[in-house]
């Protein structure tokens, strides 16, 4: 049970991630990449000030910050410079291996037995419950950190998934929705939208950041390769949202986003019991992208022969 | 309202695909004229229109708009003086978009756009009120994405997105080129109406020549990049759309001319 509440915690955490991917990938349809090093880079920035004694709810908006700093400087790569955006993505997450290295002075910073957002859910839990050390929920056995835990990031990923809608339906957030849509129609509209874009990516890269340092104060320790293959598992949370949610509405789109992120943690949980060889992890995830994405397309031709070949005239 | 004076663009310089799409082109638009502009293909007059919009900056030469140089502003930024349509009804709508948030998208053209709520109660019931003139059921499907419509309804609807903010200009590049008979007979009327209810100043490129005949104070029939006739007034009134051919079929036999003098003189002097 432990195992299926971490899954659904992280799941939860990771939602912001998904969020960040769904902005780049789907908003503004711009393969970003530069999530892979904006996530670490979160986790660096948030786990070397808590280590240096700074409050972790400061550290953690720190890291959001470097993460929207990261994502504007990707942007800004294609729009001023016309570099192909895949390329600007691949050069910021490239130059942010050496500066995470730089941040943490090291490969991997250990968050145990520092003060961070995750003891202090912990402590939270704690004064609610008593003295307590565990809870029986319908006939299981559960810790006072594994619910605390789980309850204050779905809290989070509520919140952050709230908040993403409501910005969404602002001028600005709709403005930004049409730019990924439609920019010819947007700069007839007034709107610059290189700007969009930069403005657009800092917020992805921003809450792919946030993710990070969530996950590592989560985790207990900022490593500098904990971002490798992070745009796929996004992506995958992204898809898998919405294949479960069927709708095209912004805020079924964004639910099926957390959903999916925690969906897919789910899966890789039991997958993992099962047995499953974690180095083979982001090999079936990439697997599964490339069929999500390929499967419907492929499913619709399939479809359009056989009622072809059923309608063709007998010979 | 719009003074050009003698704008160039070239495309491809230097290159064996040089285009030499405007050549010296100088008009003036007074307030409330609506201007009609014909040409053969290449005539260079959607380059025209692009070079107003600020879609291309020009190589030579000024335009002013509203009594500013906007020569060197930017696309969007001209956006605040221009509103535009398209000759592809995908243009200019945001497809997975619903139809009320296109329109309150160009209910802010050229203004700020911050954290206020994009689809207000008052502007809702006034994009009801105001669709609902269009007489194509939409007032009630609001919700809706563009995607679910057909291109005339993209095209009517992008009529009023490019009117909602009166601009100081409406540019219509060949808006129902696209469009079945009856939807572009349909967008063409509430072209019309729109710019003499409202008293807008437009410029509008055509390839019917029935249009062109019928439609305007004023008629520029362009070639190679140069404005060759410039027809207003009583002038204009008089145009029918079979004059309108004759005078292409006039310059298509001038530019013949021209090749065949110029193969002569190559076969003697070459």
């Amino acid at each position: 049970m432990s195992l299926l509440i971490g899954a659904w915690t992280l799941g939860l955490i990771l939602s912001m991630l998904a969020l960040g991917v769904f902005i780049s990938f789907r908003v503004f349809h711009f393969p970003d990449i530069t999530a892979d090093g904006s996530l670490t880079l979160g986790a660096a920035v948030s786990a070397t000030l808590i280590v240096q004694g700074l409050s972790p709810a400061l550290a953690t908006a720190a890291g959001f910050a470097a993460g929207m700093a990261a994502g504007a400087v990707a942007a800004t790569l294609h729009t001023r410079f016309q570099i192909n955006g895949l390329l600007a993505g691949i050069l910021v997450m490239t130059a942010l291996f050496s500066i995470n290295l730089f941040i943490m002075g090291r490969s991997n910073v250990p968050l145990i037995s520092q003060a961070t957002l995750v003891t202090s859910a912990e402590q939270f839990g704690r004064r609610l419950v008593g003295a307590r050390p565990s809870l029986r929920v319908l006939g299981w056995e559960l810790t006072i950190r594994d619910v605390s835990l789980l309850l204050v990031s779905l809290a989070g990923a509520l919140v952050t998934g709230c908040l993403l809608y409501v910005f969404l339906r602002t001028n600005l957030g709709t403005a930004m929705r049409a730019t990924g849509d439609n920019n010819q129609m947007i700069r007839a509209l007034g709107v610059n939208d290189g700007n969009m874009l930069v403005l657009g990516l800092a917020l992805s890269n921003g809450l792919v950041a946030l993710s990070g340092a969530l996950l590592a104060q989560y985790q207990g320790f900022a490593d500098v390769q904990m971002g490798i293959g992070m745009v796929v598992w996004g992506l995958a949370s992204v898809i898998i949202g919405e294949a479960l949610v069927g709708g095209q509405q912004l805020g079924l789109i964004i639910a099926g986003a957390v959903m999916g992120s925690v969906l897919f943690r789910l899966l890789v949980a039991v997958a993992l019991r099962w047995g499953l060889d974690p180095n083979y992890l982001k090999l079936i995830t990439a697997a599964f992208v490339f069929a999500a994405l390929v499967l419907p397309g492929g499913l619709r031709k399939w479809n359009e022969r056989k009622a072809r070949l059923a309608h063709a005239p007998d010979r | 309202m719009l003074q050009i004076a003698d704008i160039y663009k070239v495309f491809h310089r230097g290159t064996p695909n040089e285009v030499r799409a405007l050549e010296g082109v100088s008009l003036d638009l007074e307030e409330g004229s609506f201007v009609v502009v014909v040409g053969s293909n290449g005539s260079g007059k959607s380059t025209l229109l692009n070079a107003i919009a600020g879609a291309c900056t020009v190589d030579r030469g000024s335009l002013r708009l509203d009594g500013q140089d906007v020569t060197r502003w930017s696309e969007h930024r001209r956006a605040s003086l221009i509103g535009r349509v398209f000759q592809n009804p995908f243009s200019g709508t945001a497809p997975n978009l619903s139809i009320g948030e296109n329109l309150a998208l160009a209910s802010r053209r050229g203004l700020s756009r911050r954290l206020g709520w994009a689809l207000g109660g008052r502007l809702h019931a006034q994009m009801r009120e105001t669709v609902a003139r269009l007489n194509m059921g939409l007032e009630d499907r609001l919700a809706n994405p563009i995607a679910t419509l057909s291109g005339g309804q993209r095209q009517a609807l992008t009529l009023l997105m490019a009117t909602w903010l009166k601009p100081k200009l409406l540019l219509l590049d060949e808006h129902t080129a696209a469009l079945d008979p009856k939807s572009a007979d349909q967008v063409i009327r509430l072209s019309e109406q729109l710019i003499t209810s409202e008293k807008l100043t437009a410029l509008m490129v055509t390839h019917s020549m029935h249009q062109a005949a019928s439609l305007g104070d004023r008629l520029i029939m362009m070639h190679r990049g140069r404005v060759i006739h410039d027809f207003r007034g009583a002038e204009k009134g008089r145009l029918r759309s079979d004059d309108l051919l004759a005078r292409f079929e006039q310059v298509r036999r001038a530019d013949r001319l021209d090749e065949s003098a110029a193969e002569l003189l190559r076969r003697y002097y070459v």
